[in-house]
């Protein structure tokens, strides 16, 4: 279990002193895939590079597994460090080393033996899927080949906790709903608790079970994924759930229920999904806000819908649409 | 004074000497060449370490009085013409070598004017590793003494390599300049012969030879740097 308590951190700036995160408290049990989303500048990346002390805290304390790590010496936070691993936006991995010495790296750092290191690595390229990889240098792989090294390389020293920052941000839907089923796998299996910083609203409704929103250095809400973004009470929350034109998406018509459709990945593109609703169901949609962009065959992005008449129509509607494999429905309430 | 330069006689002679002593002097060139510049590498490097792995965000931050005097110092010899740099050195190469004189007492003027020099380069190109890469090393509990020798140093070794290579053309250079204190090679006798006794092509001779010695040393250390950088797709 992860405890962040009451955590502030500064930077001295040429003005003063900012506080990138201010008083923050979360919880984050053990085999959780936790999101924290917030607009860059909100201060995720500063929080999570607390977890692993890499920033260190002003205020406040960072425990896991009751252990105040706060309080270590850089030694000791060595050792802490192989437990909890990260992955990186720009995948950071060494350039002039292959793929397997990169994985290799964090076991060399710990003293593993040269042939148990190889045997591991060896092992996890291919658990993330690139066993003929293993003597390619990360300049002749693409973004997504990168980022599951990356991963590879992270669960080496077998984990308990992995930090991602960003680290679908750089790579294009298709990859990063790929990477995220890698991520999830991951967690299935070896219970490995994940912390997944993004700023990307689908990339949390794909993966994570509960999710907090980070706004201005502060933790504006928080709870379970559903919960949180069907009723978002936080005006950051609420910028997420309705992206463009918040305000005017707010004043709706009396009557009218809303539903958040996410598409990861959905087989939609050639079909014309909410006109076939309309013929089938009887139910006329309103598309008050749509990003989708079609990869291929398959659809990804969102859409919020509204949709009239009573409490029937809308089950009905949230029925037919959650018949589509890969697609998320929710009903968005908007009392505030 | 160039009218004379082929003469027949001129040749005759120029290829007289060049039998007696090139290759002996194009020997020396390169050994106090070599020498030299390993030498400047093993004070260069691990001073160009420190700069980088020293200063207040660095990954061992050093004191800073410290890290003012290093700079300091090493700006100081920097600025010190090479040719007056040599004399002011007699006390000291006359303790390690126990002559001020010669081709072995020339390698201590040369390293003493490029160890600083090769730490300056140094420092450039450990600041061209990715510093996302070193806190992902951070990040998976490497120690600073890991990242440097495990991270910095091979990151960068296609960069360490061509600002080797530079240190060594630019120390091809100085080496002719210590002719002067008698150390021997390529400028010894171009100065000996062209500039003493007016055998002006042989002074061309030697010119042209030190011209091919730093096109060979470029050109090797350019493959190398090519051949080692693994970010390049081949």
């Amino acid at each position: 279990m992860i405890e962040i308590k009451n955590l502030t951190k500064s930077f001295q700036t040429a003005d003063g002193s900012m506080d990138a995160l201010k008083d923050v408290s979360l919880t984050i049990e053990d085999g959780d895939i936790f999101g924290i989303i917030g607009m860059s500048g909100a201060g995720k990346s500063t929080l999570v590079r607390c977890i692993n002390m890499l920033e260190r805290p002003t205020k406040g304390t960072v425990c896991i597994d009751g252990r105040d790590i706060g309080q270590l010496s850089e030694a000791e936070l060595r050792d802490v460090r192989r437990n909890v691993t990260m992955i990186f936006q720009g995948f950071n991995l060494l350039m002039q080393r292959t793929c397997l010495k990169n994985i290799c790296f964090p076991l060399e750092l710990a003293g593993v033996k040269k042939d148990a290191a190889r045997k591991r690595a060896l092992e996890l390229l291919d658990m993330v899927g690139l066993p003929d990889k293993a003597g390619a240098y990360p300049a002749q792989l693409s973004g997504g080949q990168q980022q599951r090294i990356a991963i590879a390389r992270a669960l080496a020293t077998n984990p308990k906790i992995l930090l991602c920052d960003e680290a679908t941000s750089a790579l294009d839907p298709r990859t990063t709903h790929s990477i995220l089923e890698l991520i999830r796998d991951i967690n299935k299996k070896m219970g490995i608790t994940v912390i997944v910083i993004t700023h990307q609203m689908n990339v949390v409704e794909e993966i994570c079970s509960h999710v907090a929103i980070l706004d201005e250095g502060c933790v504006v809400e928080q709870g379970e994924v559903g919960e949180v973004f069907s009723s978002p009470r936080s005006k950051a929350a609420r910028r997420l759930v309705f992206p463009e034109n918040s305000e005017e998406i707010l004043s709706a018509v009396p009557g009218e229920h809303r539903i958040r459709v996410v598409f990861n990945g959905a087989p939609a593109t050639y079909m014309p999904l909410i006109a076939r609703m309309a013929i089938e169901e009887n139910i006329e949609a309103n598309i008050l806000f749509a990003s989708t962009k079609g990869i291929g065959e398959k659809a990804y992005g969102s859409m919020l819908l509204g949709i009239p008449g009573d409490e029937d129509q809308l089950r009905r509607a949230m029925e037919y649409l959650q018949k589509v494999p890969d697609v998320l429905v929710r009903e968005v309430s908007d009392d505030v | 004074m160039f009218d004379k330069l082929f003469a027949p006689d001129a040749i005759a002679e120029a290829v007289e000497i060049l039998k007696g002593e090139f290759l002996l002097a194009t020997w020396e060139t390169i050994y106090v060449t070599v020498i030299a510049t390993l030498f400047a590498v093993i004070l260069g490097l691990p001073l160009g370490v420190l700069l980088v792995t020293g200063e207040k965000n660095g990954i061992r931050p050093l004191p800073k009085g410290f890290m003012h005097v290093l700079n300091v110092v090493i700006n100081l010899l920097r600025s010190v013409p090479f040719l007056i740099l040599m004399i002011l050195v007699f006390p000291l190469t006359k303790l390690i070598v126990g002559t001020k004189v010669g081709t072995t007492a020339s390698i201590v003027p040369l390293v003493i004017a490029a160890f600083p020099f090769v730490a300056r380069l140094v420092e450039g190109s450990l600041r061209e590793v990715n510093p996302n890469i070193i806190e992902a090393a951070q990040s998976m509990g490497a120690s600073p003494f890991q990242i440097i020798v495990k991270v910095m140093i091979p990151e960068s070794v296609p960069s360490l390599i061509s600002n080797i290579t530079i240190a060594i053309t630019t120390i091809l250079g100085y080496t002719a300049m210590s002719g002067i204190i008698g150390g021997g090679g390529l400028g010894k006798i171009a100065i000996n012969y062209g500039y003493y006794r007016y055998k002006y092509l042989v002074m061309v001779f030697a010119v042209v030879l030190l011209i091919v010695l730093v096109q060979i040393f470029q050109s090797i250390g350019t493959r190398l740097a090519v051949r080692f950088d693994k970010r390049l797709k081949h």
